[in-house]
């Protein structure tokens, strides 16, 4: 396998947008090109992510048309990945393996989403399904239905009161606003308090607004290249070390809901391949669409023990003065979640940050970085470890 | 190879009162709702049978903000049958507005009841409801 490594990233600013997909798309492919020294007739594949596009623009095989508004040759096979919310990680991976393997030498890969367009109801509807459909969404299961039963599960395996629990769910959500408030592109950009989240409207017990990430529209992109060309191309090279990628069925059918099991599956493969562990991640993009997630994923990656990671933001552990700093961009709670999109922005996030380049929010020397993604009710999980040398 | 028992064949006993599911020839667990192998072993060889309406509540949610077409407040549950598999469903007969932590643990009796289709299911789908015994 060759050496792989990212030449540029770009992202739109997260939020609610008038653009269409595609025009997002557009705007952060180029920014990702543009920043890589290389032109459009350079790239021989696009890994394209989009879930929703169907329900959001009418607009299916949404993949050719982006390669088209890019100016990509007819000779790149421009291809659309769906895996739910972890979509443009797990078109990443793909892509990232097959430059490896020598089937190309550069690629562009991303992904973007009109979440927001849809309006709460339809979103939520088509956000749903996501899960089995005959055996569960007739239940009426939404995404923070999910999550919400996951934290009723915790608080019971480890004995937490509800409310203790609670209050350690809204300070993550207080901490990855903070972050946001430092990142211009996040779709929320202020502060909250403990107060903000248990004061908001219940969503699906115990989960509140401000405990829930929001819909976003967004779209982000970066460039992978075999490391010897992207050398050539950028100063700061940001190398592939390692990646995972894991799989589970209905969400009933995975029964301990506190142990996210393709995610450790996902994460022991990631740290193997990258010959590392827990304690050398120095920086962390992971999936909190709802603050019980980000509590799960900590003690998913050996950064806590299992029961023992919900209090990490509640004093600081995970904060920019912690030792472990999770979420530096603001999250998908701050940052916002057009969800073919939030891979790759998060691979964008770990890239500047491993390169220095994120201003107010950069994590001093941080030289290796984690990405993690789920998409559906446990369903997909991926995982990225990167480094800068 | 045809799927053993698909879920036509198992809506179709749910209409009339009976859980259709799986039992393994090889290691003898049980699956439901059907899949195309053993949940528990992989193997494919599999007989038809009737699943006993007997769990136990291991987690619930209250949903608040629904999907388009589905009317808030309702209960969701996953409960842990007696004869092994895990299942999810609405809870039925208690007040949604007055649950908490406490309904872990309670044992419950299945049940199902028709859900209207929307342009996207195309038709009624029973789902598994569940009263506390």
């Amino acid at each position: 396998m060759r050496e792989v490594a990212i030449a540029g990233v770009g992202m739109t600013k997260f939020g609610i947008s008038e653009k269409s997909n595609l025009e997002m798309f557009a705007e952060a492919g180029l920014e990702a090109i543009e920043g890589s020294g290389v032109e459009p007739k350079d790239i021989q594949a696009l890994f394209f992510g989009n879930c929703l596009g169907p329900f959001e623009e009418g607009q299916a095989h949404m993949a050719p048309f982006a390669a088209s508004e890019l100016g990509l040759p007819m000779s790149a096979p421009a291809t659309r990945f769906e895996a739910a919310c972890a979509t443009s990680t797990v078109a990443f991976r793909h892509a990232a393996y097959l430059v490896g393997a020598g089937v190309y030498d550069i690629v562009l890969v991303g992904g973007t989403e009109r979440a927001a367009a849809m309006g709460t109801s339809l979103a939520t509807r088509t956000f749903a399904m996501g899960s089995q459909s005959k055996y569960e969404s007739p239940a009426g299961l939404t995404f923070p239905g999910v999550f919400a039963m996951a934290a009723h599960m915790y608080a019971k395996k480890y004995t937490i009161p509800l409310d203790e629990l609670k209050r350690c769910m809204a300070e993550v959500a207080v901490k990855n606003h903070y972050n946001g408030s430092l990142n211009p592109k996040a779709h929320f950009q202020k502060e909250i308090t403990v107060d903000t989240v248990l004061n908001s409207m219940m969503v699906a017990d115990p989960l509140q607004l401000f405990d829930c990430c929001p819909f976003s529209d967004g779209a982000s992109a970066v460039v992978v290249a075999e490391a010897n060309k992207v050398r050539g191309l950028v100063a700061h090279p940001i190398y592939v070390a390692g990646m995972g990628q894991a799989s589970a069925g209905a969400l009933y059918l995975q029964k301990d809901l506190t142990r996210v099991r393709a995610r450790e599956t996902s994460i022991k493969h990631a740290y193997e391949e990258a010959g590392v562990g827990p304690e050398d991640i120095d920086v962390c993009e992971l999936h909190d669409c709802f603050t019980i997630a980000e509590i799960l994923a900590i003690e998913s990656f050996g950064f806590y023990d299992f029961g023992k990671g919900y209090d990490a933001a509640l004093i600081g552990e995970t904060g920019f003065k912690g030792k472990k700093v999770i979420n530096p961009s603001g999250g998908l709670k701050a940052k916002g979640h057009p969800i073919g999109a939030t891979g790759t922005a998060q691979i964008t996030e770990i890239v500047q940050q491993l390169r220095g380049e994120c201003g107010e929010r950069q994590v001093e020397g941080a030289k290796i970085g984690l990405v993690d993604t789920l998409g559906g009710d446990f369903g997909t999980l991926c995982n990225i470890i990167l480094r800068s040398s | 190879m045809s799927y053993t028992l698909t879920f036509s064949q198992y809506h179709e006993g749910l209409k009339k009162g009976k859980f259709l599911g799986l039992k393994c020839d090889d290691c003898g667990a049980y699956t439901f709702p059907p899949l195309g192998v053993c949940s528990n072993c992989g193997s494919s060889s599999m007989q038809v049978t009737e699943i006993e309406g007997r769990g136990t509540i291991r987690t619930f949610t209250v949903i608040r903000v629904a999907p388009e077409g589905m009317t808030p407040p309702y209960a969701i549950v996953i409960v842990e049958l007696e004869q092994g598999p895990w299942v999810m469903g609405n809870i039925v007969g208690l007040n949604p507005d007055q649950l908490s932590l406490d309904l872990i643990g309670r044992k419950v009796i299945m049940g199902s009841q028709p859900v209207k289709g929307d342009m996207f299911t195309r038709e009624d789908i029973r789902i598994l409801t569940f009263h506390v015994a």
